[in-house]
């Protein structure tokens, strides 16, 4: 019985998305292969890095810790989604203008879990940055620019 | 890794059912934080994994005068924000606060946390010195088993073939308790505990003796440890430095740790005494309120 494909409905970005994954397939590796949003990256696979990190139903998860299966019926939010049509999300242009990035490999892990926080805490303290961020590893900056750009939205709000 | 199916039953019956037609075969998936990490390292090879989050009684968060009743399934960020939950019992959400990042409280359960078994469990000390029982589903009937007899070693549990954590019950907490769980870690979160310490009391109605104490040890044996010898050393004791003292001393020889990667058996037995303290002292705190 092993290996059967699992019809899985759900909103990515706010897009209905209907497709065929393989049972024991990640969130993150459906997301990429898949649907086509090669936004989010894989890094350690095993929730240490939060370089995959996508917002499912509100909360910010590791998606290489989630099985596509699990997402049937789920409101999915990933990179792809925080830009619109009118520019980049502020947080975006943040990273940019504060150069809180480099190789950029981690970007769109923190990119979508800095939003869940700012999304329900518009105005956290630096230490709620922090510590809401501690499930994202960087390995280029030092953490300091990123918590500055987050910091930048957040006063901005 | 082993391909898989995966099964998302609706009953605990249903579930019971899966979980014995395959054996060890099949794993049941809370938050699959655990889960899906020891299935690409290929600890086990199995034919389904059985998602409890479409079972209304693995799911079920409720507190009223009888207790707390945890769902096997919910996730730990549901423990920490629930004002109920932050209020009363606040050595169980000082666990759920800690495992992992916020990604990882999103999905991860207490539930899974105590079936995973390990030593360094954040979630599974709070919940022996708050008393709680794990209530089990199987083919044969349901039965419960108290926490501190749940896990028997590293990854294991008394479950036996067909059985189902379905939920955790905690009894609700009496006047003059209190509880509170620490852990050492040489980072600020994200880590394993070295070593760690979950202390409940319940002081008498003076409020300057203890009526009774719990006191469990996580990372420093093949399970967490209710070290019974340093709990009883307290009972009916007056509360001051020496009793406290002493009841840390018989804690770090209760412990059993060994030397790793992550410490070395001086370094966790020293931590043991010293957090065994601080969380007397948190926990009466707490008491007093």
């Amino acid at each position: 019985m092993a290996n059967t494909n699992i019809h899985i409905t759900t909103t990515i970005n706010e897009q209905p998305y209907e497709f065929l994954a393989p049972s024991y397939m990640s969130l993150l590796d459906a997301l990429r292969e898949i649907v086509g949003l090669t936004g989010t990256k894989e890094g350690c696979l095993d929730g240490n890095c939060g370089a995959c990190t996508v917002n499912v139903d509100g909360r910010i998860v590791d998606s290489c810790l989630v099985l596509a299966a699990e997402i049937d019926g789920c409101k999915v939010e990933t990179v792809e989604g925080m830009a619109s049509s009118e520019g980049l999300h502020p947080l975006q242009k943040a990273f940019l203008e504060e150069a809180a990035l480099q190789c950029g490999i981690c970007t769109p892990g923190f990119l979508v879990a800095a939003k869940g926080l700012l999304d329900n805490e518009p105005n956290p303290s630096e230490h709620r940055i922090r510590h809401w961020l501690a499930g994202n590893l960087c390995r280029c900056t030092g953490y300091d620019k990123i918590v500055k750009a987050v910091q930048k939205v957040s006063s901005e709000g | 890794m082993h391909p898989f199916n995966y099964v998302a039953p609706l009953t605990v019956k249903e579930a019971i059912d899966i979980l014995e037609k395959h054996g060890d075969r099949a794993r049941p998936l809370a938050g699959g934080t655990d889960l899906l990490v020891q299935a690409r390292g290929n600890k086990w090879d199995l034919d389904a994994v059985v998602d409890v989050k479409k079972i209304p009684e693995a799911m079920q968060l409720d507190v009223s005068n009888n207790g707390l009743t945890i769902g096997a399934g919910v996730p730990c960020y549901q423990i920490y924000d629930h004002e109920k939950i932050k209020s009363d019992y606040p050595g169980i959400v000082d666990g759920a606060f800690i495992i992992g990042g916020i990604q990882i409280q999103s999905r991860a359960a207490i539930g899974g946390n105590l079936c995973n078994a390990a030593p360094s469990g954040d979630a599974i000390c709070p919940l022996i010195v708050y008393g709680a029982t794990a209530n089990i589903a199987g083919p044969s009937g349901n039965r419960d088993v108290s926490v501190e007899d749940f896990c028997v070693g590293p990854g294991k549990t008394v479950l036996k073939n067909g059985e189902l954590l379905v939920s955790i019950s905690v009894p609700d907490p009496p006047s003059g308790f209190g509880a509170a769980y620490e852990r050492f870690i040489p980072r600020n979160e994200m880590d394993i505990a070295v070593a760690a310490v979950a202390v409940s009391v319940t002081l008498d109605n003076s409020g300057t003796n203890f009526e009774s104490v719990r006191i469990a040890l996580a990372s420093v044996g093949p399970t967490p440890i209710f070290a019974t010898k340093a709990s009883n050393s307290l009972q009916g004791k007056p509360i001051n430095e020496r009793s406290i003292s002493e009841a840390a001393t018989i804690a770090k020889d209760e412990s059993s740790p060994i030397s790793d990667m992550r410490g070395t058996i001086e370094h966790r037995k020293q931590l043991i005494e010293v957090i065994t303290k601080r969380m007397i002292n948190k926990a009466i705190k707490r008491a007093r309120g």
